[in-house]
């Protein structure tokens, strides 16, 4: 996890699902096989109805492709996001694409316990409906160390919820990295 | 000090400690790993390049495989995957190998799980599949993980969790016979909302539920991660014994919570007042009573899943749809086939059920997770276009069962029967006695 996490951001709303981070119909494409994984990259949020795909306008592509890559390095999303599936393909396929980091109102337990342990990205929490203030393609940035997101054109500050325990993991690079630093494994 | 519900009981046995309490992070040791093969593969990979290429699992009798996901196929990759689980099996001896065609039950994980007789009281149950929480009618901890998790108690045998609260729901009164554990879950459902027990223990109790069978307990505790549950339980009992058929195995732990224990919320449901409930698209806590939408136009219907394709919920349909005919498309799938093997065995007088669907005009697929979650193209009963879907499954979220433009209305066996013979949405009532 990067000291200060920067780029656009890609808003979306409450219980974005994992089928609509990665339809099912593509988990049958191999998490292993470096060349297909990037695949994933390319469909992450294409289950995404057409009218919440980048709020508030809708109707933005998240990822291309062709390139397998977004434009977009944070989300920024509503309640009770990842909710679904157990599948691990979701945050590889937003890790893929090119995301650092989720602020999100709430997270469903399996997608954040896959985001930490994975090492993918650190999945922040923040109780306000702070989505609503934002518009995919503004750009911001995250101070990791403080918890502080910053909305670079409206110059509003927003304190995210400390990590905690799941920090030390995301830092570590996952669960496997943290439990060698622990002398676990 | 208060008491302990069955959930921290059950966490801190396998934390080697007297008691635990909810929120703390603790170090647990599994009982049982499952895997199937959409996630089996990116497990074995995660643990091959962390432990080595030829590292051994932590326990190879623990391990438990059942490909079901994407196994009717034709597919390439799906099936690749299946050769994957088929190497990774013989590599590390695994015993407990639930592949098709190999002389034993096979289909739907968290159904063969229950059959075979994986389900322990007391255990700990990791998988990596959201829909593991169903072996918690059996009343043991068992919750979804991914691939990363899974790959770390493959090697390690162990994994963290936070002790979750407890949400307790009794449920009182009459069970009208035209009401399923279906319609309970989806109750629930409506009142609290899909993120209503995110990080919790649904505790599924009151003497409505010590009356359900197994299957119908496995319904309720199924759909608990639908309002985010860590996991659902119900108490071990005489219900739990029977059907495991066993009074004398002392390894299992009948376990329960104290009167005393401290609960995060409790929620009491009068059944006898509870209408057969649909969640409409899209969403699973999209919660309506039949009443309040029969006659919605429905272009077809699908009875299976690990949610609402065992025997005893094509008993029911069935009973519905004897001597009827079905109006729109209805896909019948088998959970596992040893489920299939009763609709062809079990008699509802001198008719199988089985010939029931089939004279009705219904259409039956091969035992697995089918279009539950659409699949490849070739998948029995994916969706096409602009369908809608009354299903017995568990989720409806967009383009969940195929299509992306498709949608998915989410009922009992008996609503979907109903429905199936009326042609629209229709409440089971209008075809009981």
């Amino acid at each position: 996890m990067q000291a200060i996490i920067k780029g656009l951001v890609y808003v979306l709303g409450d219980d974005v699902d994992t089928d609509q981070i990665i339809p099912a119909q593509h988990l049958v494409l191999s998490l292993s096989d470096p060349k297909s994984r990037k695949r994933y990259g390319g469909l992450a949020l294409s289950g995404v109805p057409t009218k919440q795909a980048g709020l508030p306008r809708g109707g933005i592509g998240f990822a291309d492709p062709i390139t397998n890559q977004s434009p977009y390095s944070i989300i920024v999303a509503g309640r009770n996001f990842g909710c679904g599936s157990s599948r691990e393909h979701a945050p590889v396929a937003l890790s893929e694409a090119g995301i650092f980091a989720v602020v999100a109102c709430s997270y469903a337990r399996i997608f954040y316990r896959n985001a930490v342990d994975g090492g993918y990205f650190p999945p922040f929490e923040i109780d306000q409906p702070i989505w609503r203030e934002f518009c995919t393609g503004d750009e911001v940035e995250i101070d990791t160390l403080t918890n502080q997101l910053l909305h670079k054109k409206n110059k509003v500050r927003f304190t995210l919820k400390s990590l905690g325990a799941a920090g030390d993991i995301v830092r570590a690079g996952g669960i496997f990295a943290y439990a060698r630093s622990q002398g676990m494994i | 000090m208060a008491g302990m519900t069955i959930t921290e009981k059950i966490l801190a046995n396998h934390a080697g400690r007297k008691r635990v309490e909810a929120g703390e992070q603790i170090w647990i040791d599994a009982d049982v790993l499952m895997t199937h093969d959409v996630c089996g593969p990116g497990t074995f990979a995660i643990f091959q390049k962390e432990f080595g290429q030829s590292a051994r699992v932590w326990n190879p009798e623990k391990i438990i495989i059942i490909p079901d996901h994407f196994i009717y196929t034709q597919d390439a990759q799906a099936r690749e995957n299946v050769n994957t689980l088929d190497r990774f099996a013989t590599q590390q001896k695994i015993r407990h190998y639930h592949k098709q065609g190999a002389g034993r039950d096979h289909g739907v994980c968290h159904i063969i799980l229950a059959s075979e007789g994986h389900n322990r009281p007391g255990s700990v149950l990791f998988g990596t599949d959201s829909h593991t929480c169903t072996a918690g009618a059996f009343g043991m901890f068992a919750t979804g993980i991914g691939n990363t998790d899974a790959a770390f108690v493959m090697g390690t045998g162990k994994l963290w969790v936070k002790v979750p609260e407890t949400i307790r729901l009794v449920f009182k009164g009459n069970l009208p016979n035209y009401l399923m554990a279906k319609d309970l879950i989806l109750e629930v459902l409506g009142r609290i909302g899909v993120d209503g027990a995110s990080y919790m223990a649904m505790e599924f109790s009151g003497p409505v539920v010590e009356a359900l069978s197994m299957p119908e307990r496995m319904t309720l505790c199924n759909m608990a991660i639908e309002a985010g549950g860590k996991t659902g339980i119900v108490k071990p009992d005489d219900v739990t014994k029977k059907f495991l058929q066993s009074d004398s195995d002392d390894s299992y732990e009948w376990l329960h919570t104290d009167p005393d224990a401290a609960v995060a919320k409790e929620i009491i449901f009068d059944t006898g007042r509870v209408e057969p409930k649909v969640a409409l698209p899209h969403s699973p806590g999209h919660v309506k009573s039949v009443t309040e939408v029969i006659g919605r136009p429905i272009d077809c219907c699908y009875i299976g899943s690990c949610t609402g394709g065992k025997t005893e919920d094509f008993l029911r349909a069935a009973r519905l749809l004897k001597g009827r005919t079905v109006k729109i498309t209805t896909n019948i799938v088998p959970a596992t086939q040893s489920v299939a093997d009763d609709l062809h065995r079990m008699k509802i007088d001198d008719q199988t059920i089985a010939d029931i669907f089939l004279s009705a005009g219904a259409q039956i697929g091969p035992p697995s997770c089918a279009a539950c979650l659409g699949g490849p193209p070739d998948t029995f009963g994916r969706l096409e276009g602009r369908q809608t879907c009354i299903s017995t499954t568990n989720r409806n979220f967009p383009g969940r069962m195929g299509s992306p433009d498709s949608s998915v209305v989410l009922a009992s066996p008996l609503t979907v029967a109903a429905t199936a013979i009326a042609g629209h949405l229709q409440d089971p009532r209008n075809y009981m006695e």
